[in-house]
């Protein structure tokens, strides 16, 4: 096998990979998308929790909130003079969701058509 | 991040923020480049210490922050500031109010470590010495 076809393939492969993973990425972009304008609550890696409005959100799931109110005992004080925040989507634990908002049907079976879709 | 359609954070720009970072400090400075890293230039930035419910600042000038050092940033509001209850002291002051609490935290580390090591368990805390914050 030469080196160009090598190339060819192995470049395919990595394509394929990135846009599939992108699919899944996608599921939950879309998901949070269509929870903008929602109460939620969105805890930190460090267990600081923030209460907010969902403004937007990217494709990293960094998260926008407007309005936010910081639900723990605010040892954080540094978020006592913040009123609208961009959080990084690589330090988020948890969103908390309003249970009412959330079509859990929907979205486990648009789960389980991404999760097939990946596997083929 | 920062793809053409999302305008995420071109809508901080210019403004006064509070960035948080992952080893703990607190930036306040203003916005004025972005990249689809969310990497940051922040310009008249000061750096803000607190412990307990007082302050200190120091002066930092232009500041690059790579973005993946960023936990999150949030737009200074000047009405909440006020009614924060949070008072300045000088910078001295607080540097060695922070030493004190980072003294005990340390202590208090140790002694969680030893009760475990009593018991036979090791402590790995969640944290590494990256993440502080």
């Amino acid at each position: 096998m030469d080196i160009n076809r090598c190339k060819k393939i192995y470049g395919e492969i990595k394509v394929s990979y990135l846009y599939l993973k992108q699919k899944f990425f996608q599921l939950f972009y879309s998901f949070f998308k269509s929870l903008i304008g929602k109460d939620v609550v969105v805890e930190l890696k460090n267990d600081l929790s923030i209460c907010g409005t969902l403004h937007s959100v990217d494709q990293y799931l960094n998260i926008k909130l407007t309005d936010i109110n910081v639900t723990d005992a605010e040892k954080y004080p540094h978020m006592l003079s913040v009123k609208n925040c961009f959080v990084r989507g690589s330090v988020v634990r948890y969103v908390q969701l309003p249970a009412d908002e959330v079509d859990t049907q929907l979205l486990q079976d648009a789960a389980r058509r991404e999760a097939h879709s990946q596997r083929q | 991040m920062d793809i053409p359609g999302v305008a995420q954070l071109f809508d901080e720009i210019d403004k006064k923020l509070v960035v948080y970072l992952r080893d703990g400090r607190t930036l306040i400075g203003i916005l004025r480049t972005i990249d689809q890293f969310a990497n940051l230039v922040l310009h008249r930035t000061i750096e803000r210490i607190h412990v307990g419910n007082k302050y200190g600042d120091i002066e930092r000038g232009v500041i690059i922050i790579r973005g993946e050092n960023v936990v999150l940033l949030g737009e200074w509001d000047e009405e909440r500031a006020r009614v924060s209850g949070l008072h300045q002291i000088s910078v001295e002051d607080i540097l060695d109010a922070q030493r004190e609490e980072q003294q005990q935290q340390q202590h208090q580390q140790l002694l969680r470590a030893k009760f475990m090591k009593e018991r036979g368990l090791t402590l790995t805390p969640e944290i590494g010495p990256d993440d502080m914050y």
